[in-house]
């Protein structure tokens, strides 16, 4: 075992871990963060998206160990400071951009990492960066559109298909 | 996947020291390894990480190349390379997803030389120079064959230079689940003429279809590939596409790169 310390949400975080822990277990069982879902432990699905020093990854293709002295957020990390959902989060209720809800930690990361790059996406750069996360429920239309209602575009004339 | 033990050395001295050791493993981005260790493909007893080499990120221009480092992610590519060779950056930019591309670095694609791998193709079409801690190796005597390479045990990819073409594109069709390319083609041309490399359909793995770079080295255009079609024998049949589907592709995203190269 090996002693990992990273900063999870603005927290220390330290624990013994193997060197085969991968980063999304250190974070799911050992803080006890399980926020960020293992969805297809393949790294086809993102949800498991967290972001390490401000790039999102996919947690169950890092080890812990990559993330030695790293900023790590997760979805924990998201809401406000009062506790109340964020401008994303927010969207995703308005909009109805879950049903499940297991891919959304994943859908809410990915989203946050696109707007603090391009805070004006259009709906194709939406579509094409969520390549890499999955969603069964919603095909996706009210995941876009709560995406594109976050960054303070006008969503209204988007039909709710 | 079984357990290994884990080290992440800040110079390439050190990382080459490490992977002395018997069934040591270099660990670039992990976006293949990891999983490949997932499924007890492989079992190394230690994975050296080179992310944590500082000496090895980067995109710089030398001269009438571009170099990049080993250590470099497929985001940073994309992003610091697209002034200099778009169609280079704009490969890097679809691999797999954002996330992946955080991750993924040009040395761990190279080095493991998938059959339908992006970076193979820039680096053979390109005529790249593979420069590792003891050697530079041209492209064409880099790639042996699916998941072969000239590398020797414990060698680390430092950097790699591509020279910049006055035009070049890279036209791919992504396998919708995998989204590795089914086929895809990279197109450079050089003063000297022009270079035509292909993934995803060779049992070789990457290759350089020398008619192609024949007949555009005489007139840079679609329809000088009129007519030209390529043997099915060695093309990857599976699920996926046949042999010859494959085959066909390689003529189409040929055309689709030269009509599209800028």
């Amino acid at each position: 075992m090996t002693q990992v310390s990273m900063t999870v949400n603005g927290k220390q975080a330290s624990g013994d871990v193997e060197g085969r822990t991968l980063l999304v277990q250190f974070l799911r069982d050992a803080q006890g963060l399980t926020g960020s879902h293992v969805g297809c432990d393949t790294s086809q699905c993102g949800a498991c998206v967290v972001h390490v020093d401000g790039q999102a990854v996919k947690a169950c293709t890092m080890l812990a160990l990559e993330a030695e002295g790293a900023q790590v957020s997760t979805i924990e990390g998201q809401a406000n400071a009062d506790g109340s959902l964020n401008v994303i989060q927010q969207a995703f209720q308005d909009h109805h951009g879950l049903q499940c809800g297991f891919c959304t930690p994943g859908m809410v990361m990915s989203a946050a990492a696109l707007l603090k790059d391009n805070p004006k996406p259009t709906e194709a750069d939406v579509r094409d960066y969520l390549e890499g996360n999955i969603c069964r429920c919603t095909g996706y239309h009210n995941i876009v559109k709560a995406i594109l209602a976050a960054s303070g575009q006008d969503v209204s004339a988007i039909a709710a298909e | 996947m079984y357990n290994f033990d884990f080290v992440r050395p800040t110079t390439v001295d050190e990382a080459v020291k490490a992977l002395g050791d018997e069934e040591a493993q270099a660990l670039g981005g992990g976006q293949t390894l990891i999983p490949t260790l997932k499924q007890r493909l492989a079992s190394p007893s230690k994975l050296v990480s080179l992310t944590g080499i500082a000496d090895m990120q980067g995109v710089s221009k030398s001269g009438d190349s571009v170099v990049i480092g080993g250590g470099t992610t497929h985001r940073v590519v994309a992003e610091e390379a697209a002034g200099a060779y778009p169609g280079l950056a704009a490969l890097a930019g679809r691999i797999g997803d954002p996330a992946v591309r955080n991750r993924g670095t040009i040395g761990g694609s190279l080095a493991n030389n998938d059959p339908s791998a992006c970076y193979p193709a820039a680096a053979l079409g390109s005529g790249a120079t593979i420069v590792t801690n003891t050697r530079e190796i041209a492209a064409d005597d880099y790639f042996q064959g699916m998941f072969t390479t000239a590398l020797e045990e414990g060698e680390i990819i430092t950097e790699v230079r591509f020279p910049i073409p006055k035009k070049s594109h890279y036209a791919k069709i992504a396998q919708p689940a995998s989204r590795f390319p089914l086929v895809a083609v990279f197109v450079a041309q050089y003063s000297d003429g022009v270079r035509v490399a292909v993934t995803g359909a060779s049992n070789n793995g990457v290759f350089r279809w020398s008619e192609a770079e024949a007949a555009l080295s005489d007139n840079f255009a679609t329809d000088a590939l009129d007519g030209l079609t390529l043997p099915s024998d060695d093309m990857i049949g599976d699920l996926h596409g046949t042999a010859q589907y494959r085959a066909h592709l390689v003529g189409v995203m040929t055309k689709r790169a030269v009509a599209a190269a800028s």
